[in-house]
């Protein structure tokens, strides 16, 4: 008899799920099918490196606790980084495009363990980012003190979450079903911009440059390889975006979730 | 407007399915306008109605996908988003909800993983024809082996209750029978089933029960036998003058329904020979005509809004 209560009375905290690890292998493996992504993210910015910072002068210029080729892999890393949390973020995009979130309303499954896995697997593709571009970057001559060098890519890393909140945002707020075709020029348009892929100096781009969501976490990430005091301005720069994106972003959510 | 109620009450326990009073606008249109419906466990319903009739947006609100303005839903005596959560009730969508990059196999077990406790993925395949495509892409599945996924999905968690939204529509067919086989063999163990359909032929052969509705009512309810009684028979007209006595009519074997619209009489019957003997000697009736009614036809007559003509004098309970 207590049986027949507590199945009348619970029956959803009962069986929701909270998560799904084979939702997660699924998400990470249909990742790695995709070749646009994993172009995109894990060959193009090592490649960029390659190009751009292996001249033989930047090995042995120092930006302070690392050489050049260094400062220019972290900044690669990074960029990789948000490509790759930012095109994870927005795969909402084509999912709900495609009806899968609604069918997903149809389980079990919450929308919340929906997102969390979507951050989840961006997280682990902007890991893959970065590693590759470490892996790559070192034998071709990014030295330094390696502590800091690993400080500043494990930053890049965890910096990165901030732009999965952004490609939520963007994947909940765009339409399309190719999102990313808006946002990897949006990014790359951003990132140099932020200063990213080369040194600000003291111009008029450097004022410009403190506005735009790549600065902070660009000075933040390359700050233990530079050395100097981060400035408060790139801490208030990432938190300011941070919170725009993760506000925008459950915004997003919620009117998405929310039964018309 | 009127409903023809032909089932008994509802006998008392849990129904499989219970609306009340529900009401849904979408700006001015109202999609769904006072809409009651009881569905008894292992009932085979068909829900028939024209495109726009109501019959999604209703679903909607069954699965708690969309907010009824008014009224209420209980599925299987609970809420709907608790008959979700619980694994007591599945559906199968129109389109959509299938991820193009995943394999047939992949998607039913990543859907398997979202319940608790789920029938096994090659069960479930096996049961909705589709094990012999497991490896396919999704999105390489012609659009009936995609509904047959979406049924294999909906069998996941072995519910009381399945819906299913216009499950064969763009489908060949072939697919529609072999969909409609899977579904039927299903239906055998004794589930409950309500399905939404614009093709009466689909209702006739696989529903036992069959709700018709139009403009987000029900318009009529009942067997599929009863329903097609109802489209059986002719439709006798005639010109008639002022002193003309209906109650006669009505008082004539076979006559189903009769409507006056200005100064014509119609008459359904399905003795259009005695119809027509009595308006022909018994009255001054003139101009008069016999049609042949098809499904299709009595289908149209239930379902087209009548609102804009003279009170109509049609009887409910007229398919007995």
């Amino acid at each position: 008899m207590s049986t027949l209560t507590a199945t009348a009375t619970a029956p959803a905290a009962a069986t929701a799920r909270t998560f799904s690890l084979t939702y997660l292998a699924v998400e990470l493996r249909r990742l790695l099918r995709n070749r646009r992504t994993v172009i995109f993210t894990l060959i193009m910015p090592p490649v960029f490196f390659l190009l751009f910072g292996t001249v033989d002068s930047y090995k042995t210029e120092s930006v302070g606790h690392a050489n050049v080729t260094a400062w220019i892999m972290v900044s690669m890393a990074l960029y990789g980084a948000l490509l790759a949390t930012t095109s994870g973020g927005a795969s909402v995009s084509v999912e709900r495009a495609q009806g899968w979130t609604r069918q997903l309303r149809l389980t079990p499954l919450r929308p919340a363990v929906y997102v969390a896995t979507k951050v989840a697997v961006a997280m682990v593709l902007g890991l893959a980012a970065v590693v590759v571009t470490a892996v790559v970057g070192f034998p071709a001559g990014a030295s330094g003190d390696t502590t800091r060098i690993v400080e500043s890519l494990a930053l890049a890393w965890v910096g990165s979450a901030v732009f999965a909140a952004f490609g939520l945002f963007m994947g909940y707020l765009l339409p399309s079903e190719n999102v990313m075709q808006i946002l990897g020029p949006v990014l790359a348009l951003l990132s140099f911009a932020g200063g990213l892929f080369m040194p600000l100096g003291d111009g008029v781009f450097a004022t410009i440059a403190k506005f735009v969501p790549t600065y902070g976490l660009a000075e933040i990430v390359r700050g233990p390889i530079t050395g100097g005091d981060v400035s408060p301005w790139a801490v208030v720069n990432v938190v300011a975006w941070g919170a725009v994106f993760v506000v925008g972003a459950a915004w997003r959510f919620r009117k998405d979730t929310a039964r018309a | 407007m009127t409903t023809t109620e032909l089932f008994d009450p509802p006998a008392t326990g849990t129904l499989a399915l219970d609306l009340r009073g529900l009401r849904k606008s979408f700006g001015t249109v109202r999609a769904v306008d006072g809409l009651d419906l009881a569905v008894r466990p292992g009932e085979v319903v068909a829900f028939l109605g024209p495109n726009g009739a109501g019959k999604t947006t209703t679903i909607d609100m069954l699965l708690g996908l969309a907010q009824p303005d008014e009224g209420e839903v209980r599925v299987l005596g609970l809420e709907p988003s608790d008959a979700i959560a619980a694994g007591r009730v599945s559906a199968v969508m129109q389109s959509g909800g299938l991820l193009k990059d995943l394999t047939v196999a992949e998607t039913v077990r990543l859907t398997a993983s979202f319940f608790r406790t789920s029938r096994s993925a090659a069960e479930v395949m096996e049961r909705a024809g589709i094990s012999e495509i497991a490896d396919r892409r999704v999105g390489k599945c012609s659009g009936g082996q995609q509904q047959r996924l979406r049924f294999a999905l909906a069998l996941l968690p072995d519910p009381d209750l399945i819906v299913l939204d216009e499950p064969t529509t763009g489908m060949d067919v072939e697919g529609r029978r072999d969909f409609w086989n899977a579904l039927r063999a299903d239906a055998a163990r004794g589930r409950t089933i309500l399905f939404a359909t614009h093709y009466l032929e689909e209702a006739d052969a696989y529903a036992d029960r069959i709700v018709l509705v139009s403009h987000g009512r029900i318009v009529a309810d009942g067997s599929a036998a009863q329903v097609k009684s109802l489209t059986s028979g002719r439709v006798v007209s005639a010109t008639v003058d002022g002193a003309f006595d209906e109650a006669a009519l009505r008082a004539l074997p076979g006559v189903g329904d009769v409507e006056l619209r200005r100064d014509r009489v119609i008459v359904r019957t399905t003795d259009s020979d005695a119809v027509a003997r009595h308006l022909l000697t018994a009255t001054t009736a003139r101009d008069l005509e016999i049609a042949a009614r098809g499904l299709e036809d009595a289908f149209l007559a239930l379902t087209t809004d009548r609102t804009d003509e003279p009170a109509t004098s049609q009887t409910p309970g007229s398919l007995a």
